[in-house]
């Protein structure tokens, strides 16, 4: 029902101001009114940067706590996995709405939806990546006297960034895109543009808002590479 | 500076009866060992796979823990300590080296340091200061493993193990994973370094040959965990404690214990010299009390020029032309074992050995090398001394930067 609602809410947006007449008429792609309504898509822009920001560092936070949990807790892997996946199933449109109940409309619910959809990326990789730090570094850290603590965080997780943060980038790009439906739960972000009846068939409009989408997914990649290469400026390393 | 410069004296390792069962286990790993590494000595366990040697290792740091037993480490028992306290006091190298490739060279070594919270001037001027004493430029402080190469990671590697100077250092198959030629340098470096440093250490390996090479005494283990034989190099070759230890020492064990003696170390023939235009008489004289029946005629700087002939003892005075080519000459620090080659690549029973200026002190012969052969294991010297020696002698291997 809401869903009906929301997709009933026609904006006079689209038709309010510049741009070709009869070409808007048509719901066409017309860069005249692109170029005259392109302010009125800033506000949107920045509430989908703040909700995969906030959702995804909420979700790494705790994905990367239960990762290290079981990385020392083995038996946690198989239970926890299994969790994260189911919930990575459930639709997001469906997520939205059965965290209303809860959270009530606006941003809350859609930073929780976003948060669980990260689970099961992250927290594999941190998982995997931990994994996969060689038998003898592990054998090295302890045989100097490293206590278990200091092994993982001196050695093991600095050893896991690439695929920790592999794991992030597949996150990031997941929860922009995510993110769009958000708007169901009444939260900001492009979706909104995306999900009203007037808008969706509107080609200009459909053009900027997934654009922008994409775009944001691109940018938000490399912010996430960039920090990558800092993390890691060993790995640049060559052979001299 | 306290101890980052000095030295912290060796401690003696003692295992008492120690057995390792793993649970399910048919047989036990390692089964009552018992042995002492004196302090200061390098203990090589060697022995076939699954022998149990890597796990007897692994239980003076505490790596694993033992079922029964003891050891001690200068007299205290490593079941008082607390496993991570106790390994930073033990040097600590794995075949795989196991450097850290997120961390320069300079913070790689001071991995031990910084555990004990040294101050951050302290670990970089220590880190200088090993980088040099195990053969590496300064430069190497701020790269990343992944730029070096496989003999410089050993070295660092081993410069990681002695960043605080521990007294023990315990060493699994350290050269393992080096190619041969930087193999035969590393350990050579590194014995002459132990000459230096004089740590108890006890080495794993498989390999016979770098046991005896390595080690002042070695530990033949066989599978099921027990101990062989422990003695002295020499001593194994000699004397060999079972069927088992016979066979694993190989059955060119009298050509092995040659490897452990220099040509300064054994008695030596004596020979006649003469120089050209010496009046025949008296040199038929000394030739008749030498060892050797022959004369060697020599330069002006007792030099070997070449061996005279029979027929040049017969004239009045003697003539430079009747004489063979001395092939091949011995150096007095040469390995026995070498000597013996360069014997048979000349096709020659006998050599002038000479000494640091080149001057003839004596002739080898394969009577010699026999005889030495069979003499008594107490007149073996020890891996170190032989490592040390060579130092003192500056005939050892080059201490170039690199390879590969």
């Amino acid at each position: 029902m809401s869903a009906a609602l929301v997709i009933a809410q026609s904006g006079g947006f689209v038709r309010e101001r510049g741009g070709d007449a009869s070409c808007v008429a048509n719901d066409g792609f017309c860069p005249t009114w692109i170029a005259d309504n392109l302010d009125r898509y800033w506000t949107p822009l920045l509430e989908h940067l703040y909700l995969v920001v906030v959702s995804v560092g909420i979700g790494f936070a705790i994905a990367f706590s239960l990762g290290l949990l079981a990385h020392r807790q083995r038996w946690l892997i198989a239970p926890l996995t299994g969790v994260t996946s189911a919930l990575y199933t459930i639709p997001s449109i469906a997520m939205f709405f059965l965290l209303q109940p809860l959270l009530g409309r606006g941003n809350a619910p859609a930073i929780v939806g976003l948060a669980i959809y990260t689970q099961v990326i992250i927290f594999r990789n941190v998982i995997t990546g931990l994994a996969n730090v060689p038998g003898e570094m592990v054998d090295a850290a302890s045989g100097m006297g490293m206590t278990k603590n200091q092994r993982l965080f001196r050695v093991e997780v600095p050893l896991a960034v690439p695929e920790i943060l592999a794991g992030l980038r597949i996150a990031v790009a997941t929860t922009v895109g995510l993110a769009a439906f958000a708007a169901f739960a009444g939260a900001g972000g492009l979706g909104q543009k995306l999900i009203v009846a007037s808008l969706i068939t509107f080609k200009s409009n459909v053009v900027v808002a997934g654009g922008m989408v994409t775009l944001l997914a691109a940018a938000l990649d490399l912010a996430v590479l960039g920090f990558q290469r800092l993390l890691t400026p060993w790995r640049r390393a060559v052979a001299a | 500076m306290g101890e980052s410069s000095g030295r912290s004296s060796a401690e003696t390792i003692e295992f008492r009866d120690v057995t390792k069962q793993y649970p399910g286990g048919s047989e036990p790993a390692v089964d009552g060992l018992s042995l002492e590494v004196p302090a200061g000595e390098i203990c090589v366990l060697v022995g076939p796979s699954g022998c149990g040697k890597t796990t007897a290792m692994r239980m003076v740091n505490r790596m694993i823990d033992m079922t029964s037993g003891d050891i001690l480490l200068g007299g205290r028992s490593v079941r008082d300590r607390k496993p991570e306290e106790l390994r930073r006091e033990i040097g600590y190298v794995i075949q795989q080296i196991g450097l850290f490739p997120h961390r320069t060279i300079a913070d790689n070594i001071s991995t031990v340091p910084s555990l004990l919270g040294w101050s951050k001037a302290r670990m970089s001027e220590r880190a200088d200061e090993l980088l040099e004493l195990v053969g590496l430029p300064r430069e190497m402080r701020d790269r990343y493993p992944s730029q070096l190469s496989g003999g410089q990671r050993q070295r660092v590697g081993v410069a990681r193990a002695l960043a605080v100077d521990p007294p023990v250092m315990l060493m699994d198959e350290p050269f393992g994973a080096i190619d041969p030629i930087n193999r035969e340098r590393l350990q050579n470096e590194f014995l002459r370094l132990q000459a230096e440093l004089r740590k108890t250490i006890v080495f794993v390996t498989h390999d016979i040959d770098e046991a005896i090479k390595m080690g002042d005494r070695i530990a033949v283990m066989q599978v099921g965990g027990k101990l062989a034989q422990f003695a002295p190099p020499a001593e194994l070759l000699m004397a060999p404690a079972s069927p088992f230890v016979e066979d694993f020492v190989g059955a060119d064990r009298a050509l092995k214990r040659l490897a452990l003696q220099r040509v300064r170390d054994i008695d030596l023939w004596t020979v006649a010299t003469c120089r050209t235009g010496e009046p025949t008489a008296g040199v038929r004289e000394r030739t008749a009390e030498a060892d050797l029946d022959i004369a060697l005629l020599v330069d002006e700087h007792q030099r070997p020029v070449g061996w005279l002939s029979e027929r040049g003892l017969t004239g009045e005075r003697i003539r430079s032309e009747l004489r063979s080519p001395a092939d091949p000459v011995v150096d007095l620090d040469d390995i026995l074992r070498d000597a013996l080659s360069d014997l048979l690549a000349s096709e020659s029973m006998y050599g002038p050995v000479v000494g640091a200026q080149g001057e003839v002190v004596g002739v080898l012969s394969m009577q010699v090398i026999s005889q030495a052969v069979g003499s008594a294991p107490s007149e073996v010297p020890g891996a170190t001394e032989l490592a040390a020696s060579e130092h003192v002698n500056g005939a050892g291997d080059a201490t170039g930067p690199d390879e590969e």
